[in-house]
Protein backbone atom coordinates (compact mmCIF):
# COMPACT_ATOMS: atom_id res chain seq x y z
CA UNK A 1 0.00 0.00 0.00
CA UNK A 2 1.61 3.02 -0.99
CA UNK A 3 0.62 7.17 -0.62
CA UNK A 4 -1.00 8.41 -3.93
CA UNK A 5 1.35 10.90 -4.72
CA UNK A 6 4.17 9.85 -2.85
CA UNK A 7 4.68 6.52 -4.48
CA UNK A 8 7.40 5.44 -3.35
CA UNK A 9 6.32 5.64 -0.07
CA UNK A 10 3.65 2.92 2.10
CA UNK A 11 1.52 4.34 4.46
CA UNK A 12 3.09 2.80 7.61
CA UNK A 13 6.40 4.40 5.84
CA UNK A 14 4.42 7.72 5.59
CA UNK A 15 3.56 7.16 9.05
CA UNK A 16 -0.28 7.62 8.31
CA UNK A 17 -1.65 3.98 8.63
CA UNK A 18 -1.45 4.18 12.88
CA UNK A 19 -3.32 1.17 13.76
CA UNK A 20 -4.77 -2.22 12.03
CA UNK A 21 -6.96 -4.34 14.32
CA UNK A 22 -7.90 -7.51 13.65
CA UNK A 23 -11.87 -8.20 14.94
CA UNK A 24 -12.27 -11.77 14.62
CA UNK A 25 -11.63 -13.67 11.17
CA UNK A 26 -12.86 -11.17 8.45
CA UNK A 27 -13.47 -8.32 10.02
CA UNK A 28 -11.00 -5.41 9.91
CA UNK A 29 -10.23 -2.19 11.25
CA UNK A 30 -7.59 0.29 10.19
CA UNK A 31 -6.83 3.27 11.61
CA UNK A 32 -5.16 6.63 9.41
CA UNK A 33 -4.36 10.42 10.10
CA UNK A 34 -4.66 12.64 7.16
CA UNK A 35 -1.82 14.28 6.77
CA UNK A 36 -2.64 17.51 5.72
CA UNK A 37 -6.58 19.20 6.95
CA UNK A 38 -7.23 19.11 2.53
CA UNK A 39 -4.82 16.42 1.61
CA UNK A 40 -6.87 15.09 -1.47
CA UNK A 41 -5.24 11.90 -1.24
CA UNK A 42 -7.07 10.95 1.77
CA UNK A 43 -9.68 9.50 -0.46
CA UNK A 44 -7.41 7.19 -2.45
CA UNK A 45 -5.54 5.92 -0.08
CA UNK A 46 -9.06 4.71 1.49
CA UNK A 47 -9.81 3.29 -1.33
CA UNK A 48 -6.92 1.49 -1.67
CA UNK A 49 -7.11 0.25 1.69
CA UNK A 50 -10.75 -0.97 1.60
CA UNK A 51 -9.26 -2.87 -2.20
CA UNK A 52 -6.29 -4.24 -1.12
CA UNK A 53 -7.89 -5.77 2.04
CA UNK A 54 -11.46 -6.53 0.62
CA UNK A 55 -8.92 -8.67 -2.02
CA UNK A 56 -7.08 -10.44 0.67
CA UNK A 57 -10.22 -11.62 2.17
CA UNK A 58 -11.74 -9.17 4.77
CA UNK A 59 -15.53 -9.47 4.43
CA UNK A 60 -15.54 -6.10 6.22
CA UNK A 61 -12.99 -3.48 6.02
CA UNK A 62 -13.56 -0.02 8.23
CA UNK A 63 -11.33 2.59 7.72
CA UNK A 64 -11.32 5.31 10.55
CA UNK A 65 -9.35 8.52 10.80
CA UNK A 66 -7.26 9.37 13.70
CA UNK A 67 -7.34 13.00 14.04
CA UNK A 68 -5.10 13.23 17.09
CA UNK A 69 -2.22 13.25 17.97
CA UNK A 70 -2.07 15.59 14.53
CA UNK A 71 0.41 13.85 11.44
CA UNK A 72 3.95 14.66 11.70
CA UNK A 73 6.66 14.44 9.37
CA UNK A 74 8.78 12.99 12.63
CA UNK A 75 6.36 10.08 11.98
CA UNK A 76 7.77 9.23 8.46
CA UNK A 77 10.37 6.20 9.09
CA UNK A 78 14.29 5.84 8.32
CA UNK A 79 13.15 3.62 5.13
CA UNK A 80 10.43 6.07 4.27
CA UNK A 81 13.30 8.79 4.22
CA UNK A 82 16.14 5.88 2.50
CA UNK A 83 12.59 6.02 -0.14
CA UNK A 84 12.41 9.87 -0.48
CA UNK A 85 15.75 10.59 -1.29
CA UNK A 86 16.19 7.80 -3.89
CA UNK A 87 13.60 9.04 -5.37
CA UNK A 88 15.53 12.79 -5.56
CA UNK A 89 13.04 14.49 -3.12
CA UNK A 90 15.15 15.87 0.01
CA UNK A 91 13.53 14.36 3.09
CA UNK A 92 12.38 16.10 5.92
CA UNK A 93 14.40 17.81 9.11
CA UNK A 94 13.01 17.27 12.66
CA UNK A 95 9.59 19.06 13.13
CA UNK A 96 9.80 22.33 14.88
CA UNK A 97 7.80 22.31 18.25
CA UNK A 98 4.14 23.48 18.00
CA UNK A 99 3.30 23.30 21.69
CA UNK A 100 3.36 27.27 22.56
CA UNK A 101 2.56 30.11 20.25
CA UNK A 102 4.25 29.57 17.04
CA UNK A 103 6.68 32.44 16.71
CA UNK A 104 6.98 34.62 13.29
CA UNK A 105 10.19 34.21 11.55
CA UNK A 106 9.90 36.89 8.36
CA UNK A 107 13.45 35.00 7.27
CA UNK A 108 13.67 31.54 4.82
CA UNK A 109 13.02 28.74 7.16
CA UNK A 110 16.91 27.54 7.68
CA UNK A 111 17.23 24.14 6.93
CA UNK A 112 19.72 22.13 6.07
CA UNK A 113 19.10 20.10 2.99
CA UNK A 114 21.67 18.43 0.23
CA UNK A 115 20.57 18.28 -3.13
CA UNK A 116 18.98 14.84 -3.72
CA UNK A 117 20.59 14.60 -7.08
CA UNK A 118 24.20 15.78 -6.63
CA UNK A 119 24.40 15.93 -2.98
CA UNK A 120 25.65 19.43 -2.71
CA UNK A 121 24.57 21.50 0.42
CA UNK A 122 24.80 24.58 -1.88
CA UNK A 123 20.51 24.79 -2.06
CA UNK A 124 18.28 27.38 -1.62
CA UNK A 125 14.84 27.74 -1.36
CA UNK A 126 12.46 28.74 -4.02
CA UNK A 127 8.79 28.60 -2.33
CA UNK A 128 7.80 27.07 1.05
CA UNK A 129 4.64 25.64 -0.96
CA UNK A 130 5.08 22.81 -3.83
CA UNK A 131 3.57 20.15 -6.08
CA UNK A 132 1.75 19.37 -3.20
CA UNK A 133 0.29 20.57 0.07
CA UNK A 134 3.44 18.66 2.20
CA UNK A 135 6.73 19.66 0.15
CA UNK A 136 8.32 22.99 -0.33
CA UNK A 137 10.46 23.74 -3.78
CA UNK A 138 13.90 23.90 -3.72
CA UNK A 139 16.56 24.45 -6.25
CA UNK A 140 21.23 22.89 -6.07
CA UNK A 141 23.23 26.01 -7.04
CA UNK A 142 25.42 23.54 -7.82
CA UNK A 143 24.05 21.33 -10.38
CA UNK A 144 21.04 23.89 -11.22
CA UNK A 145 18.28 20.99 -10.87
CA UNK A 146 15.59 22.29 -8.79
CA UNK A 147 14.24 19.64 -6.16
CA UNK A 148 11.08 19.23 -3.97
CA UNK A 149 11.84 18.92 0.51
CA UNK A 150 8.85 17.40 2.64
CA UNK A 151 8.65 20.45 5.07
CA UNK A 152 8.49 19.75 8.29
CA UNK A 153 5.52 19.57 10.18
CA UNK B 1 -31.83 7.39 -9.68
CA UNK B 2 -28.82 4.87 -10.08
CA UNK B 3 -27.75 3.15 -6.92
CA UNK B 4 -24.16 3.21 -5.31
CA UNK B 5 -22.97 0.29 -7.08
CA UNK B 6 -19.72 -1.43 -5.93
CA UNK B 7 -17.97 -3.99 -8.35
CA UNK B 8 -15.40 -6.07 -8.00
CA UNK B 9 -12.61 -3.79 -6.77
CA UNK B 10 -9.35 -5.39 -8.33
CA UNK B 11 -11.45 -5.31 -11.77
CA UNK B 12 -11.46 -1.34 -11.77
CA UNK B 13 -7.67 -0.88 -10.30
CA UNK B 14 -5.68 -2.75 -12.11
CA UNK B 15 -7.55 -2.04 -15.47
CA UNK B 16 -8.39 1.67 -16.44
CA UNK B 17 -10.98 0.35 -18.97
CA UNK B 18 -12.79 -1.97 -17.13
CA UNK B 19 -13.58 0.80 -14.82
CA UNK B 20 -15.37 2.78 -17.76
CA UNK B 21 -17.83 -0.49 -18.24
CA UNK B 22 -19.01 -0.46 -14.56
CA UNK B 23 -20.97 2.40 -12.49
CA UNK B 24 -19.27 3.22 -9.36
CA UNK B 25 -21.00 6.37 -9.41
CA UNK B 26 -20.50 8.92 -6.33
CA UNK B 27 -21.80 12.21 -5.12
CA UNK B 28 -20.79 14.65 -8.03
CA UNK B 29 -19.32 17.23 -6.18
CA UNK B 30 -17.47 15.78 -3.49
CA UNK B 31 -14.36 13.66 -2.65
CA UNK B 32 -16.39 10.48 -1.82
CA UNK B 33 -14.57 10.17 1.67
CA UNK B 34 -17.24 8.83 2.85
CA UNK B 35 -17.06 10.81 6.18
CA UNK B 36 -14.40 12.76 7.46
CA UNK B 37 -15.00 12.09 10.92
CA UNK B 38 -15.36 7.84 10.65
CA UNK B 39 -14.11 6.89 13.78
CA UNK B 40 -13.43 9.74 15.43
CA UNK B 41 -14.61 10.65 19.50
CA UNK B 42 -17.73 13.00 18.40
CA UNK B 43 -18.93 12.20 22.06
CA UNK B 44 -20.35 16.02 23.12
CA UNK B 45 -18.42 16.79 26.28
CA UNK B 46 -20.63 16.89 29.54
CA UNK B 47 -22.20 20.31 30.14
CA UNK B 48 -21.67 21.50 26.60
CA UNK B 49 -25.06 22.63 24.80
CA UNK B 50 -25.38 20.72 21.31
CA UNK B 51 -26.75 23.46 19.35
CA UNK B 52 -23.57 25.86 20.51
CA UNK B 53 -21.13 23.79 20.26
CA UNK B 54 -22.30 23.29 16.74
CA UNK B 55 -23.18 27.25 15.66
CA UNK B 56 -19.33 27.85 16.77
CA UNK B 57 -17.94 24.85 14.54
CA UNK B 58 -20.37 26.81 12.06
CA UNK B 59 -18.30 30.05 12.60
CA UNK B 60 -15.21 28.62 12.24
CA UNK B 61 -15.81 26.64 9.36
CA UNK B 62 -17.54 28.75 7.55
CA UNK B 63 -14.75 31.45 7.76
CA UNK B 64 -12.42 28.73 6.55
CA UNK B 65 -14.93 27.72 3.26
CA UNK B 66 -15.32 31.61 2.16
CA UNK B 67 -11.45 32.61 2.87
CA UNK B 68 -10.46 29.37 0.80
CA UNK B 69 -12.51 30.07 -2.03
CA UNK B 70 -11.57 33.54 -2.09
CA UNK B 71 -7.90 32.74 -1.90
CA UNK B 72 -8.74 29.73 -4.49
CA UNK B 73 -9.69 32.16 -6.91
CA UNK B 74 -6.23 33.13 -7.08
CA UNK B 75 -5.59 29.89 -9.04
CA UNK B 76 -4.24 30.86 -12.51
CA UNK B 77 -3.86 34.81 -11.32
CA UNK B 78 -1.48 34.89 -9.50
CA UNK B 79 1.80 37.10 -10.67
CA UNK B 80 3.96 33.61 -10.94
CA UNK B 81 3.67 29.87 -10.78
CA UNK B 82 5.29 29.47 -6.97
CA UNK B 83 2.89 32.32 -5.67
CA UNK B 84 0.11 30.52 -7.59
CA UNK B 85 0.85 27.28 -6.14
CA UNK B 86 1.64 28.30 -2.73
CA UNK B 87 -2.11 30.71 -2.41
CA UNK B 88 -3.42 27.27 -4.27
CA UNK B 89 -2.31 25.28 -1.16
CA UNK B 90 -3.71 27.89 1.21
CA UNK B 91 -7.06 27.47 -0.19
CA UNK B 92 -6.58 23.82 -0.09
CA UNK B 93 -5.64 23.65 3.86
CA UNK B 94 -8.49 26.13 4.60
CA UNK B 95 -11.04 23.77 2.65
CA UNK B 96 -9.68 20.88 4.89
CA UNK B 97 -10.38 22.51 8.20
CA UNK B 98 -13.52 24.08 6.44
CA UNK B 99 -14.59 20.27 5.48
CA UNK B 100 -13.89 18.74 9.51
CA UNK B 101 -14.87 21.78 10.58
CA UNK B 102 -18.71 21.96 9.16
CA UNK B 103 -19.08 17.93 9.33
CA UNK B 104 -18.14 18.36 12.95
CA UNK B 105 -21.47 20.60 13.32
CA UNK B 106 -23.56 18.66 11.53
CA UNK B 107 -22.60 16.03 14.14
CA UNK B 108 -23.13 18.11 16.86
CA UNK B 109 -26.37 19.03 15.76
CA UNK B 110 -28.06 17.53 12.49
CA UNK B 111 -30.90 20.24 12.48
CA UNK B 112 -27.99 22.86 11.03
CA UNK B 113 -28.04 20.79 7.58
CA UNK B 114 -30.51 22.10 5.36
CA UNK B 115 -32.77 19.42 3.82
CA UNK B 116 -31.92 18.20 0.52
CA UNK B 117 -34.60 17.32 -1.79
CA UNK B 118 -35.02 13.60 -1.72
CA UNK B 119 -32.06 11.06 -2.89
CA UNK B 120 -29.55 13.57 -2.75
CA UNK B 121 -25.91 12.23 -1.89
CA UNK B 122 -25.01 15.25 -0.46
CA UNK B 123 -22.88 14.47 2.75
CA UNK B 124 -24.22 17.05 5.85
CA UNK B 125 -20.50 19.02 5.42
CA UNK B 126 -21.74 19.77 1.49
CA UNK B 127 -25.03 20.33 2.05
CA UNK B 128 -24.01 22.86 4.61
CA UNK B 129 -21.33 24.32 2.27
CA UNK B 130 -23.72 24.40 -1.15
CA UNK B 131 -27.21 24.99 0.15
CA UNK B 132 -26.87 27.62 2.70
CA UNK B 133 -27.97 31.37 1.80
CA UNK B 134 -25.53 33.72 2.34
CA UNK B 135 -27.57 34.79 5.73
CA UNK B 136 -26.64 31.65 7.02
CA UNK B 137 -22.88 31.98 6.38
CA UNK B 138 -21.60 33.39 9.68
CA UNK B 139 -17.78 34.02 8.53
CA UNK B 140 -16.32 37.36 9.59
CA UNK B 141 -16.34 40.21 6.57
CA UNK B 142 -12.98 39.97 5.81
CA UNK B 143 -12.91 37.11 4.07
CA UNK B 144 -15.52 37.67 1.79
CA UNK B 145 -14.51 40.61 0.31
CA UNK B 146 -13.85 40.64 -3.83
CA UNK B 147 -10.20 39.96 -4.17
CA UNK B 148 -8.25 43.09 -5.33
CA UNK B 149 -4.40 42.40 -6.61
CA UNK B 150 -1.40 40.63 -5.11
CA UNK B 151 -0.79 43.08 -2.30
CA UNK B 152 -4.42 42.70 -0.91
CA UNK B 153 -3.96 38.82 -0.82
CA UNK B 154 -1.09 39.15 1.15
CA UNK B 155 -2.51 41.91 3.82
CA UNK B 156 -6.04 39.72 3.40
CA UNK B 157 -4.26 36.59 4.22
CA UNK B 158 -1.59 38.11 6.42
CA UNK B 159 -4.31 39.78 8.87
CA UNK B 160 -7.10 36.57 8.92
CA UNK B 161 -3.89 34.29 9.60
CA UNK B 162 -2.64 36.40 12.19
CA UNK B 163 -6.03 36.38 13.99
CA UNK B 164 -6.71 32.49 13.24
CA UNK B 165 -3.84 30.99 14.49
CA UNK B 166 -3.87 32.96 17.37
CA UNK B 167 -7.75 31.53 17.84
CA UNK B 168 -6.39 27.98 16.75
CA UNK B 169 -3.33 28.13 19.16
CA UNK B 170 -5.94 28.25 22.12
CA UNK B 171 -8.35 26.21 20.86
CA UNK B 172 -6.05 22.96 21.01
CA UNK B 173 -7.09 23.07 24.57
CA UNK B 174 -10.79 22.58 23.96
CA UNK B 175 -12.79 20.30 25.78
CA UNK B 176 -14.29 18.79 22.29
CA UNK B 177 -12.11 16.64 21.35
CA UNK B 178 -12.93 16.97 16.92
CA UNK B 179 -12.20 20.96 17.55
CA UNK B 180 -9.13 20.25 18.98
CA UNK B 181 -7.62 17.95 16.98
CA UNK B 182 -8.73 20.58 14.25
CA UNK B 183 -6.17 23.21 15.34
CA UNK B 184 -3.56 20.99 16.32
CA UNK B 185 -3.43 20.01 12.78
CA UNK B 186 -4.60 23.78 11.49
CA UNK B 187 -1.54 25.88 13.45
CA UNK B 188 0.50 24.10 11.55
CA UNK B 189 -0.99 24.75 8.20
CA UNK B 190 -1.92 28.62 9.40
CA UNK B 191 1.66 29.31 10.42
CA UNK B 192 2.89 28.27 6.98
CA UNK B 193 0.02 31.01 6.09
CA UNK B 194 0.84 33.87 8.30
CA UNK B 195 4.42 33.55 7.50
CA UNK B 196 4.32 32.80 3.56
CA UNK B 197 2.25 36.44 3.87
CA UNK B 198 4.07 38.49 6.49
CA UNK B 199 7.31 37.81 4.26
CA UNK B 200 5.21 38.93 1.19
CA UNK B 201 3.78 42.00 3.11
CA UNK B 202 8.08 42.89 4.37
CA UNK B 203 8.74 42.62 0.76
CA UNK B 204 6.47 44.67 -1.32
CA UNK B 205 6.12 47.16 1.86
CA UNK B 206 10.48 47.60 1.24
CA UNK B 207 10.30 46.86 -2.68
CA UNK B 208 9.26 50.13 -5.22
CA UNK B 209 7.48 52.60 -4.88
CA UNK B 210 4.51 51.36 -6.81
CA UNK B 211 4.91 48.07 -4.38
CA UNK B 212 4.87 49.86 -0.89
CA UNK B 213 1.91 52.52 -2.30
CA UNK B 214 -0.04 49.04 -3.01
CA UNK B 215 0.64 47.25 0.04
CA UNK B 216 -0.21 50.86 1.78
CA UNK B 217 -3.88 51.19 -0.10
CA UNK B 218 -4.39 47.34 0.25
CA UNK B 219 -3.69 47.74 4.78
CA UNK B 220 -6.05 50.98 4.60
CA UNK B 221 -8.65 49.19 2.68
CA UNK B 222 -8.73 46.15 4.87
CA UNK B 223 -8.03 47.64 8.13
CA UNK B 224 -11.29 48.87 9.12
CA UNK B 225 -12.55 44.80 9.18
CA UNK B 226 -9.65 44.15 11.49
CA UNK B 227 -11.69 44.70 14.89
CA UNK B 228 -14.93 42.52 13.56
CA UNK B 229 -12.24 39.60 14.01
CA UNK B 230 -12.16 40.20 17.88
CA UNK B 231 -15.88 41.03 18.95
CA UNK B 232 -17.21 38.73 20.67
CA UNK B 233 -20.48 37.00 19.72
CA UNK B 234 -22.80 35.44 21.85
CA UNK B 235 -22.18 31.78 20.28
CA UNK B 236 -18.43 32.68 21.00
CA UNK B 237 -19.09 33.39 24.67
CA UNK B 238 -21.05 30.49 25.67
CA UNK B 239 -18.79 28.35 23.44
CA UNK B 240 -15.79 30.14 25.88
CA UNK B 241 -17.67 29.61 29.02
CA UNK B 242 -18.23 25.85 28.45
CA UNK B 243 -14.19 25.14 27.53
CA UNK B 244 -15.16 24.66 23.80
CA UNK B 245 -14.40 26.99 22.21
CA UNK B 246 -11.93 30.22 22.14
CA UNK B 247 -13.18 34.38 23.35
CA UNK B 248 -11.86 35.93 20.43
CA UNK B 249 -11.18 39.47 22.61
CA UNK B 250 -9.01 36.99 24.62
CA UNK B 251 -6.02 36.80 21.93
CA UNK B 252 -6.30 40.04 20.63
CA UNK B 253 -2.89 40.94 22.35
CA UNK B 254 -1.44 38.03 21.14
CA UNK B 255 -2.22 38.59 17.51
CA UNK B 256 -1.62 42.78 17.71
CA UNK B 257 1.76 41.66 19.14
CA UNK B 258 2.62 39.58 16.03
CA UNK B 259 0.83 42.18 13.49
CA UNK B 260 3.22 44.75 15.39
CA UNK B 261 6.91 42.44 14.10
CA UNK B 262 5.40 42.45 10.99
CA UNK B 263 4.27 46.14 10.61
CA UNK B 264 7.78 47.09 12.30
CA UNK B 265 9.78 44.83 9.89
CA UNK B 266 8.00 46.46 6.90
CA UNK B 267 8.22 49.80 8.08
CA UNK B 268 4.63 50.98 7.80
CA UNK B 269 2.73 52.31 10.86
CA UNK B 270 -0.69 51.19 11.97
CA UNK B 271 -3.40 52.29 9.91
CA UNK B 272 -5.62 55.10 11.14
CA UNK B 273 -8.85 54.22 9.55
CA UNK B 274 -12.37 53.43 11.92
CA UNK B 275 -13.34 50.13 12.00
CA UNK B 276 -16.18 49.34 9.53
CA UNK B 277 -19.41 49.30 11.55
CA UNK B 278 -22.36 46.72 11.23
CA UNK B 279 -25.44 46.76 10.35
CA UNK B 280 -27.61 48.09 12.99
CA UNK B 281 -25.04 46.55 15.18
CA UNK B 282 -24.80 43.03 13.10
CA UNK B 283 -21.59 42.03 11.36
CA UNK B 284 -20.89 38.89 9.93
CA UNK B 285 -20.95 36.55 12.71
CA UNK B 286 -24.73 37.63 12.52
CA UNK B 287 -24.96 36.30 9.25
CA UNK B 288 -24.72 40.05 7.66
CA UNK B 289 -22.78 40.26 4.94
CA UNK B 290 -22.14 41.96 2.13
CA UNK B 291 -23.36 41.84 -1.16
CA UNK B 292 -19.91 40.02 -2.54
CA UNK B 293 -20.74 36.96 -0.53
CA UNK B 294 -23.84 36.23 -2.32
CA UNK B 295 -21.99 36.79 -6.06
CA UNK B 296 -19.46 34.29 -4.67
CA UNK B 297 -22.14 31.91 -3.11
CA UNK B 298 -23.57 32.07 -6.53
CA UNK B 299 -20.90 31.33 -8.58
CA UNK B 300 -19.32 28.27 -5.68
CA UNK B 301 -22.81 26.86 -5.25
CA UNK B 302 -24.92 26.91 -8.46
CA UNK B 303 -23.70 23.38 -10.10
CA UNK B 304 -24.25 21.57 -7.24
CA UNK B 305 -27.86 23.49 -6.35
CA UNK B 306 -28.85 22.86 -10.02
CA UNK B 307 -27.81 19.07 -9.76
CA UNK B 308 -28.77 18.33 -6.25
CA UNK B 309 -28.58 14.38 -6.88
CA UNK B 310 -25.53 14.87 -9.38
CA UNK B 311 -23.43 11.18 -9.41
CA UNK B 312 -20.76 10.51 -11.74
Amino acid sequence: MTDPELPMLTLVDLGVLREVDLVGDSHVVVDITPTYSGCPAMAAMRDDLVRELSGAGFDRVEVRVSLDPAWTTDWITPEGRAALAAAGISPPGPAPSTDGPIPLTLLPTARQVRCPQCDSPATELVSEFGSTACKAQYRCTACREPFDHVKEI
Amino acid sequence: MTDHVHTTPEDEHDNAYAGLLVNDAHWAFGTDFEDPLAGVDTTIPEGVDAPTLAAYALMLGDDALVMSHRVSEWTSNAPDLEDDIALSNIALDLLGQARLLLARAAKADESVVPVLPEGSPAPPEDALAFFREAHDFRNVRLAELVNGDFAEATVRVLLFSVWRLALLEQLRASRDHVLAAVAAKGVKEVAYHRDYSARWFVTLARGTDESRRRLLAALDALWPLWPELFDTHPVEAAAAESGVGVDPAGVRDAAEAVLDQVLAAADVPRPEVARRAGVLGRTGRDGMHGEPLGRMLAEMQSVARAHPRGLW
